[in-house]
Order: structure tokens, then sequence, then C-alpha cells
């Protein structure tokens, strides 16, 4: 299962931010992807609560600073 | 002859899969299959993850594929900013490449009045004024139980003013057409049950400030209101809210229903920017009717009010309202011709008759053959048609073999036809003129001229029994806005497809070099109403004609010579020698190449400077006339 949230979380990312998915790894953020921005966080928040089925609380938006935290974060909500 | 169909529809492919196959679609530059494997994907997951895919695949695909692109501003009061790639990608799929900017948060109000503001710099065809009662009328919204009567009614002008304020000094800056959403209602009123029974309660302050700006928007060229509470209604409002959202994001609206707010500004972009049907053909068995009318017979067919029928009653009550849209009905079914109309003739459940339908073919021909005939019947582009069919194998075969046709997408259950029917935005309308109401009947006539022609022998004797008569008058205030309307929609009998406003036109019709004149026909089965345009320049003598067009329902029936005739004359008599006129040819406006040639005109030697592409004709007024056709009754006030 990890894996699945892994690709999930860097295929939407890729999509999001409109950047090759090869191009991005789990210490991916704001400071190394071009385009990420407080808009596409918030777009990024929504395409994983669709496509994981889950709801992020806005605490845990804050504290998500790469996308390793991404994937961290969606493990513990599906392990729930 | 009959093309083999596959056995069943396309299977779905997994998302992953889709994705994979339309890189390689787009690597193998097929671009029109990428395009339908983009909107089969989309049809199959809408939502923010696949949103952003979609666009920037579409994006690589711009150069290749016919779009049409519109520039979108939106100014909110609230969170709106992930909607966009929804918006985009549902544009894409119709066929509109959308230019969105977004204004900045809550300074709607600043964006509108200040001239050079980034609003107005960006220069946009569309604008989307979208704001949140909490926003524009916060004491209404939050504190309704503390306020006095008075303090309510103060509310309700205030806010209404400032919209009626700001949409008037809009239009003072600005053409683009705008899209008001109305101001929302809460879910449950500060009162309870209370609010409905008082005299001026939450609901009803809000709905009298909608009120306004309806009264507004209808006072306003190219204004329209978005009726927010019936889209929220339509979806569930306890479902739309998202408290959570709102207080966290400033972002009023859950996530899953932001893809209904894109397709609702969809349906004022379609019109808007023309990518619109203007007529639908229909499969007959399974779709008009329940069951096959070659083998359940007439009174097998199940088309009634109740349960067994309902289903196709409700579709044919939707083909009946865009009917009276002005949307042309055609039929495109594989039957045999004397059954299936008789079943329209006199089934008692029908509530189409033959009457309704411009076009019909019944046969065993493909249907996608018998699209492109349809189309050439109605004179109108593939791209102008709709596609109504229960058999997804039909559907996907159409959308191979005309990419340019919009297939309307339907459910399993007939129960959802007509829904799904009414759900699509190439129907939509954003004004209703006589002609628009008339347009179904004035093509099921010509189709019974069309037979009557098929009847009678030489082409003068069906020239005589149309009976026609023409009335030829100057533009006046009453026909201006048809005449503004017909530059801006005739494509094809149009020799410059030169577009004019009614703003542009009046000024024209002040000059005194100007000549602007319609040209209205009656015949034996109808009156066609005005449905010709000529714009002539008298200069130096010579007469210049700037725009001649003719709807393409009234083509080959000599009633080009007759305008032309009259136009000859007007010329002589305001002293011209010669009377000029230009072919500019587009996509689009073969039909009128020929024109000058066929009526004696003679071709302007070449060198001669042009400042656009195309052919000048001349005409010599000084020895010669163009006879007005004798079969034609000119009518004179």
């Amino acid at each position: 299962m990890t894996d699945t949230i892994e690709t999930q979380v860097l295929q939407t990312a890729s999509d999001i931010f409109g950047v090759p998915i090869q191009s991005l790894s789990l210490d991916s953020s704001p400071q190394t992807v071009e385009g990420w921005d407080s808009v596409q966080h918030l777009n990024l928040i929504l395409a994983l609560e669709e496509s994981t089925g889950t709801q992020i609380d806005p605490e845990d938006i804050e504290q998500m600073k790469t996308l390793g935290d991404v994937v961290e974060l969606i493990r513990l909500k599906k392990s729930v | 002859m009959n093309e083999p169909l596959p056995e069943s529809g396309p299977a779905p492919l997994s998302p992953a899969h889709s994705r994979e196959e339309t890189d390689r679609l787009i690597a193998a530059g097929e671009s029109t299959a990428a395009r339908e494997a983009l909107a089969a994907l989309w049809r199959q997951s809408s939502g923010p993850a696949t949103a952003g895919f979609i666009v920037s695949r579409f994006e690589k695909l711009r150069a290749q594929l016919p779009f049409t692109s519109c520039r979108v501003a939106i100014l909110r009061s609230f969170t709106i900013e992930p909607v966009i790639p929804l918006l985009r990608a549902t544009a894409f799929v119709g066929g509109i490449d959308l230019h969105v900017q977004l204004g900045d948060f809550d300074v709607y109000t600043q964006e509108i009045l200040e001239g050079g503001s980034a609003l107005y710099s960006f220069e946009p065809q569309v604008v989307i004024l979208a704001a949140h009662t909490a926003d524009a009328a916060p004491d209404l919204w939050e504190n309704f139980a503390d306020l006095s009567a008075a303090e309510v009614d103060a509310a309700v002008r205030r806010v209404g003013g400032h919209f009626q304020n700001l949409l008037n000094l809009f239009r003072t800056k600005s053409k683009a057409h705008l899209i008001i959403h109305s101001l929302q209602t809460p879910a449950i009123p500060s009162n309870g049950v209370l609010d409905a029974g008082m005299e001026m309660g939450q609901r009803q302050a809000i709905e009298s400030i909608n009120e306004a700006l309806a009264k507004t928007a209808r006072e306003t060229n190219n204004v329209y209101v978005l009726d927010y509470n019936a889209l929220v209604a339509r979806h569930g409002q306890t479902q739309w809210d998202d408290r959570r959202k709102w207080l966290s994001s400033r972002m009023p609206i859950a996530a899953p229903q932001l893809i209904h707010l894109a397709r609702q500004w969809m349906r004022f972009i379609h019109p808007i920017t023309g990518k619109v049907a203007k007529a639908i053909a229909v499969d007959l068995d399974n779709t008009l009717w329940g069951g096959v009318v070659g083998e359940d017979g007439m009174d097998g067919i199940k088309l009634s009010a109740d349960h067994k029928g309902g289903a196709w009653r409700d579709v044919q009550r939707v083909l009946l309202d865009l009917y009276r849209r002005g949307i042309i009905l055609a039929i495109c079914s594989k039957n045999n011709p004397a059954e299936a109309m008789e079943a329209i003739a006199k089934h008692p459940g029908m509530l189409l008759r033959p009457e309704h339908f411009a076009a019909v073919r019944t046969n065993w021909n493909d249907k996608a053959t018998n699209l492109r005939e349809i189309a050439a019947e109605l004179n109108i582009g593939l791209d102008a048609i709709a596609f109504l069919d229960d058999n997804p194998v039909e559907r996907d075969w159409v959308r191979r073999q005309l990419p340019e046709v919009t297939v309307i997408e339907l459910p399993a259950e007939p129960m959802g036809f007509a829904a799904a029917l009414r759900d699509s935005p190439v129907f939509e309308r954003l004004s209703l003129s006589t002609e628009d109401r008339e347009r179904g009947r004035h093509y099921a006539e010509q189709r019974q001229r069309a037979e009557l022609q098929q009847s009678t022998g030489t082409i003068e004797d069906f020239y005589r029994s149309l009976h026609m008569k023409v009335e030829i008058l100057p533009v006046d205030a009453p026909s201006l806005a048809r005449a503004a309307q017909l530059t801006q929609k005739t494509n094809q009998f149009n020799l410059t497809t030169r577009r004019y406003s009614e703003e542009q036109m009046a000024e024209l019709m002040r000059s005194p070099q100007w000549n602007l004149m319609t040209i209205r026909v009656v015949d034996r089965f109808g009156d066609n109403g005005i449905v010709g345009l000529s714009m002539m320049k008298t200069e130096a003598g010579v007469s210049e004609i700037d725009t001649f067009l003719l709807s393409c329902r009234v083509i080959g029936r000599t009633v080009e010579t007759a305008f032309l005739s009259v136009i000859a004359e007007t010329s002589r008599r305001a002293g011209a020698t010669h009377l000029t006129g230009r072919f500019l040819p587009s996509p689009k406006n073969a039909p009128a190449g020929k024109f000058y040639a066929s009526h004696g005109f003679t071709l302007k030697a070449l060198g001669d400077p042009l400042p656009e592409a195309g052919e000048t004709w001349t005409f010599d007024l000084r020895n010669r006339t163009i006879a007005f056709p004798v079969w034609i009754e000119n009518v004179k006030p």
C-alpha cells in the first residue's frame, strides 16, 4: 500500500504543478518546485483529498513542508 | 453502404491506462484521437486530480486542433482558485481554450471602479462577478436576528444599489459580457421556521437584492444573472457549503461541488463564444420511444405519461423545448421510413410530429453519412450539429468519424436521458428573438418546399409555385437588432463576413453616404421574416457594397437577384455610375463565391491595391440593369 500512496502523491503533484513526475521526489518542497505556491498548495490538498478519499485538517496543511510529509500524513490517515 | 460496427461500445480504460494511451496518441500526432481520449477520461473522472493532467495535455494539442479562444476575468469575494483547472479542463473538452485572469481576493469593487485596473487591461470578453452574501451583505448573513425592520430595509437598498452602480459603471468602461452570481441564502435562516412567515425574513431580504440584480441585468446590455440558489439547490446545500474550508481558507464551497460551478459558468460561455448547436439529430428506436417500431409495431412501442413510457416522453418534451428555443430538429435513424413516419404522425403519445422535423434520414446507411447529408440539407456546418442516440456504439462511431459533431452522452438508464439532454451547455441561449422562436417552423417549411420542388417540373415552375414576395426596407430602429444579429451570425451566404454591433450600425445609419437595407421574404409556406441585409456606401459616383448577406434558408430561390436588382436601382438613383463589391473568402462562405460573376459583374484588374485579401467586382450602372425576377413580387410600403 505504501508504494501506491507514494506514487499517487507524486503523480498528483506532477499534474498540479505541471512538471514531469521524474523531477519530483519525497524531498520536493515549495523551495525546489517552481509553481508550488499557496494556491497550488490548496489545489494539491483538494486533489489528494479526492483521490485518496481522506479529509486533511487545517492544522496538518501547515505541517506539510515536503512531498514526504504529505505521503506520511496520508499514510497515517489511511491506517486509522 | 452500411459500415460494419463493432459488437459493443468501447470498454472504458482505467484512468492510469487512459493517461498512457493519451500520451501515446499525442506523441504519434493523432490529435483528434487524443482529444477523444481526454474527453472520455474527463467524463469518467472530473475532479482536481485529473484536471491538471487534462489541461496540460490540451495545451500540447492547441496548435493541432481548432479551439475557440476566450478571455475570462473572474472577480470574487472568496477563495475560488481551485475551480480554475476544472473550468479550463471542462472548456477544453467543449472546444474552448480559456485564458483566465483571477482578480485579487475581495477587491472586486475597486477593480471595477478603477479605469486602469488589471481587469480592464486584461481586455476580457467575459467577466464573472462572484460575491458571497457573507462578504457582500455581512449584516444580513451573520447578524440578521439583531436587525430592526428599518435596518433590514436599509441593508437591502444599500447592497442592491451598490451592485446597480457597479454594473452601470462597468458597462461604461467595458463591452465584455458579465455574469453575476445572485446572492446565496443560508441553509437555515437566523429565525428558523419563523423566517418564512415574517414580513421581511432573512431569505426574503436576500431575494429582494437578487430581484434588484435581475432587474438591472435586464436593463443592461450583455449582463446575465447566474441563479446561485438554484445551482446550490440542484446539488444540495448541505453538500455544497463547507464550513471547514470557509474557516481555514475562505472557500465557502466544498471541493467536490466546484465542478458544478465550473459547468454552470460554461453554460453562459458556450453561447457567448458561439460554441453552440443549431440543430440536433435524433435516433428513433429506444431514444424517442421505447422499443423497436419495426419489430414491436406502432402499438407495441413505449411512449406514455406513466412509468412505462415516461422516460421517452420526457425526452420529447426536452426536444420540444429546444425547438421553441430555435434549435432545429432532425431525424437520423436506422428504420424503414414508412413505419417510422407513421408512428411519428399517428402515435397518440408523440409530442413531436412530422412538422417539427426539418430533415429526415430514416434508412440503413451509417449515421456519419446521414449526419453529413443532414448538415448539407440544413445548410449548416457539422460543428453546429448535436447527435442524440441511446446506442453507445453509434455514439462512438460518430465521435470517431465526425469529431466536429457534439455527441450527447447518455446514461444506460432511459429515465436519465431527458436530464442528460437538458444538462448539455450547447443548447443554451442568452437571448431569444422572435426569429429564434420561429426558426424550427421555418426549416420544417423549407423541407416541404424542397419536397414540392421534387414534384414540380422546371426550376422556373418551382419558383413560380412558391408565390414569393419580398419587402426591401431601410434599416430602422425596430429592425436594427435583427440587422446586427445577421452580420454576427451569417457565415455562408455572406460576401465579406464583416461583423457589426448595433452601436456601429446605428452610427452608419446616421451617415448620408451609407444606405442600409433589409429584405423580408414571404412565400406560400409562411413568413420567413427579415433574412438578408445589404450595406452600401456611395462616394464620388461609386456605390460600394460593404456587406451583402442572406440567411441560408432563402438561398437558391433568386431572392439574392431580387435584392441586388433593388440595390443597383437605389445606387443609380443616388447618382452612382458604378456599383462595386468585394468577395472576401472565409472558411465558410464558398456558397457566395460566384455571386458577382453570375450577375454580370466584371473582375477588376489585379494590381488594384486591396486592404484585405479577396476580389473586387464592378458593374457599370450607366448602360446595364439587373433584372428583377418575374416570379417574385416586390412589395412596397
